[in-house]
């Protein structure tokens, strides 16, 4: 399997240049700093959080249905729009979530998988219920008489954190484990994404709606729990890999 | 509302000041601006860039005339930056590009349609074409790589399907140079088109160019090599339009007057009263730079700006959807193949064309633009959801079935 821990070049510590470090530390020693402290950027950055508006809004229903629907949880004191954001966060993230394990199925396909790693048929199940879930909170949304297609602002931090997961999956380069990892970055994520719509479906007197999405929490605990139990025995393979002595060598 | 370029003179060069907090504003918000407000920012970016560019090239050239190129720079430095930090952070760089091809696609057909000369007009069709494409060869990335949909972007203004095949548009150079105009007989509006689309392309080609290498994605990386050697194709195309026999100072002035009428297109049209400020602004500093070169050109060459300059500003670029324009194209045009300057039928080009062997050399490995879309329809909240309810169906939407309110 492919190893990111072998024992290489790595030219990025300091140690790795004794002669030239010292001169560094020493120079760096001698030179007069910059007047202030670090806390100067806290200051420019509340001060551009004063000054600036938010990332943008949750568009009202675009059906009669919908305004119908808003008007009454509005009615009932419920935060209609929050549940809209939230339940488009939801769809957002459950779409990045299946291009992440098809990425992931084609580096299977790539480095195969080792003692107590995932299977193929594993993998294609996750993604699977990854879209499933897609199909639930677009459900829910068309139920609102939302829009599914609309990128709520919710919807859009969850793409950007969500950028470095893919870049992780994707990246020819990288490990199983190193993959594993960013999974597990998403699983934890997910898990409590699910835990409060559910919740937040249930306070707003949407209980079968809250239902389905407490069947889609349960799924998704498994998902954590397979991703977790995958990442125990990379290091498990690892250990067994350096105590028989084995040099990591590239699938 | 007429603009006299000759009677209004604009804000004085020296008066033009910034400092780092009015360089960095507040920027367009991705979902809620309109998607011409940000194709003006992308636009405008573009111009600005190429209005550098070339005054670093004029000043290499010329001795007399470096410190006015290099005090009017500054200004158009600091413009450049104030526009382009007008895009948002949270919005990819994938996503960016998905706007850029926007640009690409309503911009050209907007100055092909104010075009009088009809072979720059057919120039300007044969490459709103090409750009077509990219535009669904990307949004298939975005949705395969990254599940989003890109009409979150296009805010459904501009189609997604396919143009002129990306994996066609690959051509030896000698396809890829055309006529250029006559600077004495042209119109100023065949000048200011050539100039604008030339920053436009060139714009995308350096943004692709930098930002390639920013996917991890393999496939991402290959696109945007693919993509990136069309938009060069561009630059080259739309270059060779211009007339190599202007002088630098005549082209300096084209160069003045293509920034005011773009952003006094901007500054009509613009819905975002934040940005429309942006936009008054800096046509009033274009004028003083526009001022400031006259000047040279009465002093230096001893014309009269008038010779080049249009009395009035011609009609603006249209910012709006050209949808039914660029069918219009697509249905009749899309076979159209160059040898050498000249337009005709794929059908006529023959078999010892150079750009045969171009073609066949580069596609090679395969093609990345043909890989990354294979079997991609546009479909609205991303083929994913397409899939899910699929997959929901099937499984009979589950134990409970269909999510109820």
């Amino acid at each position: 399997m492919k190893q990111a821990s072998g024992t290489g070049k790595n030219a990025t510590g300091i140690g790795m240049s004794p002669i030239d470090s010292k001169k560094l530390i020493e120079y760096a020693l001698r030179a007069l700093p910059s007047a202030g402290s670090e806390h100067a950027m806290e200051e420019v950055r509340e001060a551009f959080t004063l000054d600036t508006g938010v990332i943008g809004s949750v568009p009202p229903p675009s059906s009669l249905k919908g305004m119908a629907k808003m008007a009454l949880d509005a009615v009932k004191g419920n935060k209609a729009t929050i549940f809209i954001d939230k339940l488009g966060e939801r769809a957002a993230f459950e779409r990045t979530g299946t291009r992440l394990y098809e990425a992931m199925l084609a580096k299977y396909d790539a480095l195969g998988s080792y003692d107590g790693g995932p299977t193929r048929e594993r993998l294609e199940e996750i993604r699977d219920e990854e879209l499933e879930h897609l199909g639930i909170v677009n459900e829910a949304i068309l139920a609102l008489g939302g829009d599914p297609t609309v990128m709520t602002p919710g919807a859009d931090i969850v793409g950007v954190q969500g950028i470095g997961l893919v870049q992780v999956l994707t990246d020819p380069r990288t490990t199983m484990d190193q993959c594993l990892s960013s999974l597990l970055v998403a699983e934890l994520t997910d898990n409590d994404g699910w835990e409060l719509l559910a919740n937040l479906a249930e306070a707003m007197g949407h209980t079968e709606m809250a239902q389905a999405f407490r069947e889609a929490l349960d799924a998704e605990e498994t998902h954590l729990d397979d991703v977790r139990r995958w990442i125990v025995a990379t290091v498990g393979e690892a250990a067994s890999l350096t105590s028989s002595g084995s040099e990591a060598s590239p699938a | 509302m007429a603009l006299d370029i000759f009677k209004e003179t604009g804000v004085p060069l020296e008066k033009q000041e910034f400092d780092w907090r009015d360089l960095v504003r507040e920027p367009i918000s991705k979902l809620d601006d309109d998607a011409f407000t940000r194709v003006r920012v992308i636009l405008m970016n573009g111009i600005e860039n190429e209005s550098w560019t070339f005054q670093h090239q004029f000043h290499r050239m010329n001795e007399a005339l470096r410190l006015p190129l290099a005090r009017v720079r500054r200004a158009e430095q600091h413009q450049q930056t104030v526009v382009n930090w007008l895009l948002p952070a949270d919005q990819s760089v994938l996503e960016t590009t998905i706007a850029y091809e926007q640009v690409a696609v309503e911009v050209t057909a907007s100055l092909a349609q104010n075009e009088v000369d009809p072979y720059v007009k057919q120039v300007l069709d044969f490459g709103l074409l090409e750009d077509f494409d990219h535009l669904y060869r990307y949004s298939a990335l975005l949705d395969r790589l990254e599940g989003k949909d890109a009409n979150n972007i296009l805010q459904s203004y501009t189609d997604v399907a396919p143009g002129r095949p990306t994996k066609e548009e690959h051509r030896d150079p000698f396809d890829d140079l055309r006529e250029h105009y006559d600077h004495k007989r042209a119109a100023p509006i065949t000048k200011i088109n050539a100039l604008t689309i030339v920053a436009a392309e060139q714009q995308t080609r350096n943004y692709y160019a930098t930002v390639g290498n920013v996917y991890a994605d393999p496939i991402a990386r290959q696109l945007y090599a693919e993509i990136s050697s069309i938009e060069e194709q561009h630059v080259t195309q739309y270059g060779s339009l211009i007339d190599p026999r202007e002088t630098w100072l005549e082209k300096w002035l084209l160069h003045e007057v293509t920034e005011v009428y773009n952003y006094f297109g901007c500054m009509q049209q613009e819905t975002n009263p934040r940005i429309k400020a942006i936009w008054e602004r800096f046509v009033q500093y274009e004028l003083g730079h526009l001022h400031v070169v006259m000047d040279l050109f009465r002093r230096v060459e001893n014309r009269d700006p008038a010779e080049v300059l249009p009395a009035t500003l011609p009609e603006t670029i249209s910012f709006k959807s050209q949808r039914d324009y660029v069918r219009n194209i697509l249905e009749t045009q899309v076979d159209l193949r160059p040898i050498g300057t000249q337009f005709v039928d794929k059908s006529q080009v023959p078999s010892s064309s150079p750009s045969h062997a171009y073609r066949a050399r580069v596609n090679r490995e395969g093609s990345p633009s043909e890989l990354v879309s294979a079997g991609y329809r546009y479909i609205p909240g991303t083929e994913l959801l397409d899939r899910a309810r699929v997959l929901r169906g099937a499984n009979g939407h589950g134990s409970r079935g269909r999510v109820q309110a």
